[in-house]
């Protein structure tokens, strides 16, 4: 059986619809990226995952159960920011995460536990990293070591899914690259089910198992709200897959979200030609 | 020429064009000062810098005639010590209405709208009401102070719980925290800072009510003795003690600020 299933899920607010109609499956161990324009509903869909936002048509499923309708420890999240915990040190906001897994009222660990987590959370630091960053604040820190710290902090729970929602969309492209790396490093090793949301449609192509493409297929010109977008496209992709013709033609399809540079590059053809 | 709106002084500049506008007050002050006393020398609205010096060396290194007591010292001891009083209650009071009704829903709509309509009530209007009720002592003071304090407390350590972004609460939550661990580990530290700077804001208003309450009644305290010797017309009394009592509503906020640098050096950057 598949890990998550999507029937028919759809999203409204009021009259306006968000998504609508999405049927999927999902299979442990997936690498799912999510990418569409803006207001596509890629961000609700994995707000549905996460449990923060409900499904208002058709079921979500967890192993042929109903999603829990709040966030949990099975399924970790890196936002774009506001990720880490300001207050605390790079440690101190792993050892915290390990803390929060105890059924306690304040979630401080003592002793021989407090030894131990410190002990995991410095290898998992390692793992991402940030090693040389142990008693730095995130303030401190740059945004491409922040990420790391949040991606750590989700993995020291040893979720089954992990979640990040646009979680490289403030980097520059050369960290990006880094990033990218060790989030395929982390996915092998660890096994797990990820869902990333991205604006980069290279990124998706390029990075996960499985592209999923979120367009609007009707349109109604008088009431843009009326129809909401589904998954148009759900295909393998990969290192080494030859999509470059299919990249191509998803990029035209998603591409109108930019109007202001294609009409900058419409005025650029127009001048060219005089 | 360089436009004025580009225009910096160099620091030394600054600090003399920031000393400035006092130089001039207390010049203007002399000379009004001098001109009244030149005709009669008895003058008691604007007392020399040495009559206001004599007077304060009175009151604070000599014992009073009545009571034995170095005065100055004793009126200074008290007030602070009912304002830091008053204060804690109300920032002990705030912080807990705050964070409660800042991160759970069901605390938020039970209780803001009370907390809106308290806050509406002029705390001055209560002290017939405390001095009824609790009586002339130290009590109904130090309670003025809270109660006047406590909702601006309350409802600025709310506003700033709220502030904190849903991200990180989400966060914790995947984290597997529950939620008095969320309270204690990721809310409350980050409110810390934010208490102090609602205390410092608020302590305008606690001075405010600690005067007027020992304006009414008292037995000491540094309101209780400007109004009491403003009976004799006594400003080289009145005037020092004013200027001490801006000097330690300076001080305290100052160290407040102080505090806040020194606990909580992430809180100074924007929250990441």
């Amino acid at each position: 059986m598949s890990m998550i299933q999507a029937k028919n899920i759809g999203k409204r607010y009021g009259h306006d619809v968000i998504l609508e109609r999405a049927n999927v499956n999902v299979d442990e161990g997936e690498f799912i990226t999510l990418v569409g324009a803006s207001g596509c509903g890629k961000s609700t869909f994995l707000k549905m995952i996460l449990g923060i936002e409900g499904a208002t048509d058709g079921q979500l499923l967890l192993d042929g159960k109903p999603i829990p309708n709040e966030p949990s420890a099975d399924r970790g999240i890196v936002f774009q920011q506001y990720s880490v915990f300001p207050h605390m040190s790079v440690l101190n906001n792993v050892i915290a995460a390990k803390g929060f897994q105890k059924a306690s009222i304040t979630g401080h660990l003592f002793g021989k536990e407090k030894r131990i987590a410190k002990e995991q959370a410095t290898a998992m630091l390692e793992q991402v990293g940030l090693s040389h960053a142990l008693n730095r604040y995130p303030h401190e820190l740059s945004g491409g070591m922040r990420q790391r710290l949040a991606i750590a902090q989700a993995l020291i729970c040893k979720p089954r899914i992990l979640l990040l929602d646009e979680p490289f969309g403030a980097l520059d492209p050369g960290i990006r690259a880094d990033m990218h790396a060790l989030v395929l490093d982390l996915w092998r090793k660890h096994k797990l089910t990820v869902f990333m949301v991205t604006h980069d449609l290279k990124e998706g192509f390029y990075l996960g198992s499985r592209l999923w493409v979120f367009d609007k297929v009707r349109h109604d010109p008088h009431s843009p709200n009326a129809y909401g977008a589904s998954i148009t496209y759900d295909l393998p992709v990969g290192v080494g897959k030859d999509s470059k013709p299919l990249y191509e033609e998803i990029d035209n399809q998603i591409r109108p979200i930019l109007e202001v540079s294609m009409n900058t590059v419409a005025v650029a053809e127009t001048l060219e030609k005089k | 020429m360089k436009k004025i709106i580009n225009h910096k002084p160099s620091r030394t500049t600054s600090i003399l064009l920031g000393l400035l506008p006092f130089a001039l007050l207390i010049l203007v002050y002399i000379i009004g000062s001098d001109a009244r006393l030149a005709i009669n020398p008895n003058d008691k609205l604007l007392p020399s810098f040495s009559q206001m010096g004599e007077s304060m060396v009175r009151m604070a290194f000599e014992p009073s005639k009545r009571t034995g007591d170095y005065l100055f010292w004793q009126d200074t001891l008290s007030s602070l010590s009912r304002l830091a009083l008053g204060v804690l209650i109300a920032a002990c009071i705030g912080l807990l209405i705050g964070v409660l009704t800042g991160a759970l829903p069901f605390f938020s709509i039970s209780f803001s709208p009370i907390l809106t309509v308290i806050s509406l009530v002029p705390p001055l209007a209560l002290l017939p009401i405390l001095f009824i009720v609790v009586g002339l002592g130290e009590i109904s003071k130090i309670t003025l102070i809270a109660i006047g304090i406590t909702p601006f407390i309350a409802r600025d350590i709310q506003r700033r719980t709220q502030e904190i972004p849903t991200e990180q609460l989400v966060k914790a939550q995947t984290l597997g925290a529950n939620t008095s661990q969320i309270l204690i580990r990721v809310i409350l530290p980050q409110i810390m800072p934010k208490l102090i700077d609602a205390v410092r804001l608020s302590l305008g208003a606690g001075w405010l009510f600690l005067i007027a309450a020992e304006a009414i009644a008292s037995t000491d305290g540094l309101g209780y003795r400007i109004f009491l010797v403003r009976r004799y017309l006594a400003m080289d009394v009145i005037l020092p003690y004013v200027a001490w009592i801006t000097f330690l509503a300076f001080l305290v906020d100052y160290l407040l600020s102080k505090l806040n640098q020194r606990c909580f050096p992430w809180s100074q950057e924007i929250h990441s």
